[in-house]
């Protein structure tokens, strides 16, 4: 399909009212199920030697639902019919959340899956809403099969505008997707789950929520800008404020769920900028908008998906995710300390890896429209410029900690200092994804040709204006992929040289030179909690992280101690007390539920007679 | 790919140390002593590139791969920038995102290696680097926005190397705001006066100097020649953004652009000679001002 293949459909009757049988695989859904298939294909390897020892009595089970998460995901990108995507999408929640609670046994994972639960629920309400809006416009639920009329433009009979539709659309999707203040469920339910699911959900289940807005919007009609500056703002705001809860967790797979609403920001900045170029009709800056989210929607699932399963061999070898217990890793499991540095250097946007392809073209899209566009584009373009430079470099920040205090260094725990690198099977996926990760930072100029067809409103801009505008930004690709392949090469040399010189004169083992302390401890070292310290106070005030710390005191001090956790001010200050009070006011209906069944038929008794009642009333 | 590029980084690579010898001869004359030779950066490279090494045994190759992919790093910035007459070697739309990310690789690179010896010293060095960085960039990038709608083009060759008079008259103020914000985070990531001091080693205000304290011999040298090489592209970038000079000829340009160089050395130096490095605390307030220039330059071009 990415290759210009003509779309395939499959349309089956189904009894359900409203609903057909429609699946469709056109190059957006073909995009999404290459890294649905690839990204799972590999976890479920990793896996494999992850259980091997088996989750205990349901190992069967927990494969199911895992094989059910990628099959509904699957099944997802390929609907064409409102009640069947949403079906698929209720089997995708349910199957993620089985593997979420697969260890019920543990407080911490039944909590997360029941947050998870409601927040994914109140998501698809928004959405079972929205596709009722469509229906409005549309007279039965199938959408964008080739052939079938798709619904245009609303009609004046649809009981929602497109803006209302919009905005069910962000908040349905975007719950799943982890937009803030939507993401409340994602650091509690990816550090819950076995590392390969945490993978595939970040890597893959939450760009679900970014493909289907970019299914869905070009049904609304034609975008107003202010829809873009919506989605810009949305993504800043997850993007800046995720990179921050991150760089405040010492958990390894806590402080990359963070991370993950901060790259669903910057896919979300890199849509808005695309929404921005199709209102204003720019089909440069909606190519590089779009393509730049869709390129880092792959990227994510790569990097992220590599991140989360070097996590997992971490936790698998120490027993523990806490940074603070880590340390010189890299030493005792150097496959997944190089994997892990991979990754970190990718996540953080940094060249020759794929991270920095997809920000760039989000960069090279907000410098076009700062540089050139019409006043509000251009503040459009500068606010993401300046967004995305702080995020990346507070993410390099982040991922120096993480690296560098788990792997560098000396361990700081006996169970640290025991670690045994992880099986093949375990390895081999992350070698994999690690190798992805360079081969699509230096071949993006390649790459990028496959996303045209699936570009969303691609249809709005005359073939060879978009054309045109891809091959403009291919052409820069290219040079960009000849100096990241010159810093290679001038890598290789200097690595040479340095050699050449040190076997010259040789090189001599010896402590690390403490400033002349001559026993040094792994205690004394730089802790993650410190070397975050200095960004996080600058952004106090957004985070309000809880410092707990025992001052030494007097002229002996025996005991002292400090310790900053840094909980979800969302969850605190603004979910927390408007769930406390919905709890308040509904709970006068608690006690309707009874819980003898003879009472539930009286209330299907009664209404039936109260239906019967009103269509011989009001309808005779 | 132009050719004729190619003269870019070879005066770089020849001038970068003698931008640092001019910076210390004009602190030494301020503080009324002759200073060390101008050309002492060369000497010290040359004894450290053949001197052994000592590694720390809690070291792994991540040590080693910081000094080496930071001077890899710049020398591929290089290829990026415009200076003078001369063209850059590779130029095109948003080159300078992937200069400065460039440099982002260097320095994570950098920060990792310093974590890897294990010692606090450089750990508290490296997370210093990162805080102060991640907020330098913003403003830097902002920087190169206004320049950019000043300019109407988005490459450094538009900005930092086509900037005309015509353009001077039309944002003078906007490029003045954006070359004050330009100098300020020049001398934060460049380990300057105000916010890092290079003459000092054992500090524990240090950044950058803390950061290496473990390295020695050749990846000492190659740490020095890259810092050199950093501050000499971020200088000209600077002085690209000031220096509207374009009669195309070459020695003239070119004979402009370093004599520009050699004023910015000596500006550096009396700004390192008259001013007392910043409370750590304060450093961020030093970058978030720089940002509330890059802002306002912003403000008034859109308006």
């Amino acid at each position: 399909m990415l290759l210009g293949h003509p779309a395939e459909s499959l349309r089956l009757p189904w009894s359900v009212p409203l609903a057909s049988f429609s699946l469709e695989i056109d190059a957006l859904s073909a995009f999404f199920l290459v890294a649905i298939f690839g990204l799972s294909a590999l976890a479920a390897a990793y896996g494999g030697g992850a259980w091997r020892a088996g989750p205990g009595r349901r190992g069967a089970a927990a494969w199911l639902a895992f094989n059910l998460l990628v099959a509904s995901m699957a099944l997802v990108v390929a609907a064409r019919n409102g009640i069947l995507f949403l079906f698929a999408w209720e089997m995708m929640t349910l199957a993620s959340w089985f593997l979420v609670t697969l260890h019920h046994d543990r407080d911490e994972a039944r909590r997360a899956g029941r947050i998870y639960l409601i927040a994914a629920h109140i998501g698809t309400a928004f959405l079972l809403v929205f596709f009722l809006g469509l229906a409005g416009v549309a007279p039965t639920l199938d959408f964008g099969l080739s052939g079938a009329p798709a619904a245009s433009t609303p009609a004046a009979g649809a009981f929602l505008g497109p803006s209302a539709l919009f905005l069910l659309a962000v908040v349905g999707f975007g719950t799943k997707a982890g937009f803030m203040p939507l993401h409340m469920w994602l650091p509690e339910a990816h550090p819950a789950a076995p590392a390969h699911v945490s993978a595939v959900m970040s890597g893959v289940m939450i760009k679900m929520g970014i493909y289907g807005l970019l299914r869905m919007l070009p049904y609304l009609g034609p975008p107003p800008a202010w829809w873009g500056w919506l989605l810009i703002a949305i993504g800043l705001v997850s993007g800046i404020l995720g990179v921050l809860y991150a760089l405040a967790q010492h958990e390894l797979k806590r402080l990359l769920a963070y991370h993950s609403i901060e790259n669903i920001g910057i896919i979300a900045g890199g849509m808005g900028l695309g929404l921005l170029g199709t209102a204003y009709g720019t089909p440069f800056l909606a190519a590089l908008g779009f393509s730049g989210a869709l390129l880092h929607v792959w990227n994510h699932a790569m990097f992220k998906g590599l991140l989360f399963l070097g996590a997992g061999s971490v936790i698998h070898a120490t027993g523990t995710g806490e940074i603070e217990h880590l340390g010189g890793l890299l030493r005792r499991m150097p496959w997944t300390g190089a994997a892990f540095l991979t990754g970190a250097l990718a996540i953080s946007g940094l060249p020759p890896l794929n991270g920095f392809v997809s920000e760039f073209l989000i960069y090279l899209g907000s410098f076009q429209a700062a540089a050139a566009a019409p006043g509000s584009m251009a503040l459009a373009g500068m606010a993401l410029i300046a967004g995305l430079a702080l995020i990346g470099g507070l993410a390099a920040a982040c991922f120096v900690k993480a690296f560098g205090i788990a792997f560098l260094g000396e361990p700081r725990s006996a169970r640290a200092s025991e670690a045994r690198e992880s099986g093949v099977l375990l390895r081999a996926p992350m070698a994999i994804l690690a190798a992805l990760c360079l081969a699509i930072g230096l071949m993006a100029p390649w790459l990028l040709p496959l996303l045209q067809p699936a570009l969303p409103y691609g249809a709005a801009f005359p073939a060879p204006a978009l054309a045109a505008g891809f091959g403009t930004a291919t052409t820069i690709l290219t040079r960009v992929t000849a100096v990241a392949g010159l810093f290679l090469l001038l890598v290789l040399a200097a690595v040479v040289l340095r050699r050449a010189l040190l076997a010259r004169r040789g090189v001599r083992r010896s402590g690390t030179w403490d400033c002349g302390y001559a026993l040094p401890t792994p205690r004394m070292q730089y802790t993650a909690s410190s070397f975050a310290q200095p960004i996080l106070e600058v952004f106090a005030p957004l985070l309000g992280t809880r410092v707990s710390s025992l001052k030494p005191m007097g002229l002996f001090p025996d005991k002292a101690s400090h310790a900053t956790e840094t909980p979800d001010s969302f969850r605190e200050r603004v979910v927390a007390p408007i769930a406390a009070e919905v709890a308040r006011r509904v709970a006068p209906f608690r006690r309707i539920q009874e819980g003898r069944v003879q009472v539930y038929v009286l209330y299907i008794a009664l209404t039936l007679v109260a239906v019967l009642v009103y269509q011989f009333l009001v309808n005779p | 790919m132009n050719p004729e590029g190619l003269g870019g980084p070879v005066l770089a690579i020849l001038f970068a140390p003698l931008f640092l010898g001019l910076i210390q001869r004009a602190k030494a004359f301020f503080a009324g002593r002759t200073g060390p030779p101008l050309l002492q950066l060369y000497y010290d490279l040359g004894k450290l590139l053949r001197k052994s090494a000592v590694f720390s045994r809690t070291t792994t190759w991540v040590f080693g791969l910081g000094p080496v992919a930071g001077v890899a790093a710049v020398l591929a910035a290089l290829t990026l920038l415009p200076q003078g007459g001369l063209p850059a070697l590779f130029a095109f739309p948003g080159d300078f995102v992937l200069l400065l990310y460039l440099l982002g690789t260097a320095r994570f690179l950098t920060m990792a290696a310093a974590l890897d010896t294990g010692s606090s010293f450089e750990g508290m060095g490296a997370s210093r680097e990162a805080a102060f960085s991640a907020l330098a960039e913003p403003v830097l990038l902002l920087c190169l926005a206004a320049a950019a709608r000043v300019s109407g083009r988005t490459s450094l060759s538009g900005i930092v190397g086509g900037l005309t008079e015509a353009d001077w008259q039309r944002g003078a103020p906007v490029l003045v705001l954006v070359g004050a914000a330009v100098l300020a985070v020049l001398l934060a990531e460049n380990a300057r006066i105000p916010v890092d001091d290079p003459s000092t080693h054992l500090e524990l205000t240090m950044i950058h100097e803390a950061m290496v304290l473990d390295h020695g011999g050749p990846d000492l040298a190659m740490i020095l020649w890259g810092a050199a090489l950093k501050l000499w592209v971020m200088g000209a970038l600077l002085v690209g953004l000031l220096l509207p000079v374009r009669t195309g000829i070459l020695a003239l340009d070119g004979g402009a652009f370093l004599l520009a160089m050699a004023v910015l050395a000596i500006v550096i130096g009396i700004v390192e000679s008259t001013i007392a490095r910043l409370r750590m605390n304060r450093v961020p307030q030093f970058l978030v001002g720089a940002g509330a220039f890059a802002v306002v330059a912003i403000a008034l071009i859109l308006r």
